[in-house]
């Protein structure tokens, strides 16, 4: 009995900025986690995870996170991945200060 | 102080100029990020977390003030205003923009300063005793041998594709403050039975997945063998490391497997073969090298108003308690800036705090300052007379605090509030330590005791040479700190044992407080220490405190 695909997001950072990205289902990156497109099926990850990757004078290391679906969009399921939508705990510093309205 | 020769100048100019078009092209993309990730490695740009981090060499830990000067300007102009001083006593910015770091790279060549081989499977920053050239229990500075094996060691062509990263440190003190023991080469200065200066040469520690303490492999060696020694260390394990498996290419694992008898004749026999190659080249240029670090003109003056200002003044006397160490001139004192204000992030020093350090120094330090491994900042020869100026000036911007070598006084690397690779943040915990026992009111009665914290396995906090040492971990997905208790980083180094399961993210400050709890209730005096009082009671009580009725006293 195979496990259901765990969803994903597929996440980047800019080359240029160094910023944490998202890829949304409308070929933006967007900063915002909650706005990513969230992938639930396993083919179609690895073609938005290729489709990212190409991007090469946009974004760096393109890989697919687990994400779970939340009240405004997608969530990040692991710590690590939660702390790259914010930004560093010791400073208000990155997208918590930056992305601020 | 060393200055760049023009054949250094050049040297590091010619680095900027290919790395900005190397940039260029990555920009343009002409570089694919496979092609390009290797060379800005080569210049310490590293991708973390949540954007770049260039990490720039400070060689031995040896600034002048206008260097920690431009560090500032850099921190302000192209970074968030503050630099992180790290544990090989270099300086991180976390915030450069990919576009920016050519113009950061042209800025610190102003400045003889660089990011090369501070990354990469090289030999990195050689590092040394903070307080070298001023300790009072120094045989010989250490870092004309440091500048040495930098220059040696710099774009050495058969050196530029180790099987992993090398690490060397140097002390020229008997008590080790540079952690030789946990370096791929710690060169430990001794002097021989005829008095002459040598090295205690150790090869294989390492800290890591897999800590060893290395071994001895010569127990004395001339001075003037030291480059084609090392370099026969080096070329040994350029044959004999493992390029199969990462995590077994460190010249620990090769001294482990190949056995310490064994890789000691091997390093002998080379060194047979290329002694007679360094044909005096080498000494010439050490000779040069040693009159750059000639001692300062120290000045001869009365120390009465010291003296009157630490009879009267109790902030200032808890101050000098801490914070000085003996200078081998009874009129001066090493004055060890701490970098760790309760709550601060460890070893983080903002563009104004550089720039009074830098004034402090070339006002009152001989135009000299140190980075050390505990990521403090070291005025290593302040006349005792300046002291009482040099503290109200420091207190000014928040580098006043009397903690030097006390619980507060934490290593902590960046964890994974900044780093790719941690599995768990450390800033926060060693925050939350320092504020909770500054809170109790205990510090200065608990006394000497250090705390290092390393988020991840890789162990750049230095966890296992901690008297207390704390490894983050991702367990299951969640936060999980390790304990381990009985590290030492000195001459008598040794790696701390775990003390059991380890603790969630909300759970770890109290069990470090039930741990020093124990400590206090348990020692003999006042005098004896932490680990002292370890040694003599080992692990037994400490566990007991940490996990008998942990739920009740958490309760509580």
């Amino acid at each position: 009995m195979s496990r259901p695909y765990a969803p994903k997001v597929v996440t980047a950072n800019l080359l240029r900025e160094g910023d944490v990205v998202y890829l949304t289902a409308d070929d933006r990156w967007t900063p915002h986690h909650h706005e990513a497109e969230l992938i639930e099926d396993e083919a179609h990850a690895q073609m938005r995870l290729l489709h990212g990757t190409a991007q090469k004078l946009v974004i760096v290391g393109a890989y697919l996170a687990d994400a779970r679906q939340g009240k405004d969009g997608p969530e990040p399921v692991h710590f690590r991945e939660a702390f790259r939508t914010r930004g560093p705990s010791n400073y208000d510093h990155g997208k918590q200060a930056d992305l601020r309205a | 102080m060393y200055s760049y020769s023009d054949f250094d100048a050049a040297f590091v100019r010619a680095r900027v100029a290919q790395f900005t078009q190397q940039v260029e092209r990555r920009l343009d993309g002409s570089l694919t990020e496979e092609e390009f990730r290797p060379l800005r490695l080569m210049n310490g740009l590293y991708l973390q977390l949540h954007a770049y981090m260039l990490r720039v060499a400070i060689p031995y830990g040896t600034l002048n003030p206008n260097q920690m000067r431009q560090l500032a300007h850099i921190a302000e102009t192209w970074d968030k205003g503050y630099g992180h001083f790290t544990t090989r006593q270099n300086i991180q910015f976390n915030w450069p923009k990919l576009p920016d770091v050519p113009a950061i790279l042209g800025a610190l060549a102003d400045v003889e300063m660089h990011a090369i081989q501070t990354s990469g499977n090289t030999v990195r920053n050689v590092t040394a005793d903070h307080f070298a050239g001023a300790a009072a229990d120094e045989i010989e500075d250490p870092r004309p041998y440091a500048e040495l094996l930098r220059q040696w060691s710099t774009d050495h062509p058969e050196f530029q594709f180790l099987p992993r990263k090398f690490k060397i440190a140097i002390t020229g003190s008997p008590n080790d403050r540079a952690v030789t023991r946990a370096h791929d080469i710690g060169l430990r200065m001794v002097r021989n039975a005829a008095g002459e200066s040598g090295f205690e040469v150790l090869v294989g520690g390492g800290l890591g997945r897999t800590p060893m303490i290395g071994r001895v492999v010569r127990d004395f060696l001339p001075v003037q063998d030291l480059l084609p020694y090392v370099e026969s260390v080096l070329s040994v394990y350029n044959t004999l490391g493992r390029r199969d498996n990462k995590y077994k290419a460190r010249i620990k694992i090769t001294v482990h497997e190949t056995g310490k008898e064994e890789i000691s004749r091997m390093i002998e026999e080379r060194f047979a073969e290329i002694r007679p190659l360094f044909g005096g080249a080498d000494q010439a240029l050490l000779s040069d090298i040693r009159a750059a670090f000639a001692p300062p003109a120290f000045r001869n003056a009365p120390v009465d108003g010291y003296n009157a200002f630490y009879a009267a003044d109790p902030v200032f006397r808890a101050w000098a308690d801490t914070n000085l160490s003996a200078h081998r001139n009874d009129q001066y004192a090493i004055v060890t800036i701490s970098v760790k204000a309760h709550g601060q992030t460890p070893g983080d020093a903002t563009a104004d705090q550089m720039r009074l350090m830098a004034d402090l120094a070339e006002r009152y330090g001989h135009g000299d300052l140190r980075i050390s491994h505990e990521q403090n900042v070291i005025l290593p020869h302040v006349h005792k007379s300046d002291l009482p100026a040099v503290h109200a000036a420091l207190s000014q911007l928040g580098l006043a605090t009397a903690n030097v070598g006390l619980i507060s006084d934490i290593i902590a690397c960046p964890g994974m509030d900044y780093c790719a690779l941690a599995t768990a943040r450390s800033i926060p915990i060693a925050t939350q330590i320092a504020t909770r026992f500054d809170e109790l009111k205990l510090e200065h009665e608990i006394g000497p005791l250090k705390i290092k914290i390393s988020g991840c396995i890789n162990a750049c906090g230095h966890h296992h040479v901690g008297h207390i040492g704390i490894l983050g971990l991702d367990r299951a997905g969640v936060e999980n700190y390790q304990i381990t208790l009985g590290g030492d980083g000195t001459e008598n180094a040794v790696i701390g044992e775990k003390t059991g399961p380890g603790f969630a993210y909300d759970e770890i400050i109290p069990a470090i407080e039930r741990i020093v709890l124990a400590y206090l209730a348990l020692r003999e005096s006042a005098e004896e220490t932490f680990l002292d009082a370890y040694r003599r009671l080992g692990m037994e009580p400490f566990k007991d405190a940490l996990y008998t009725n942990e739920g009740s006293r958490d309760a509580a």
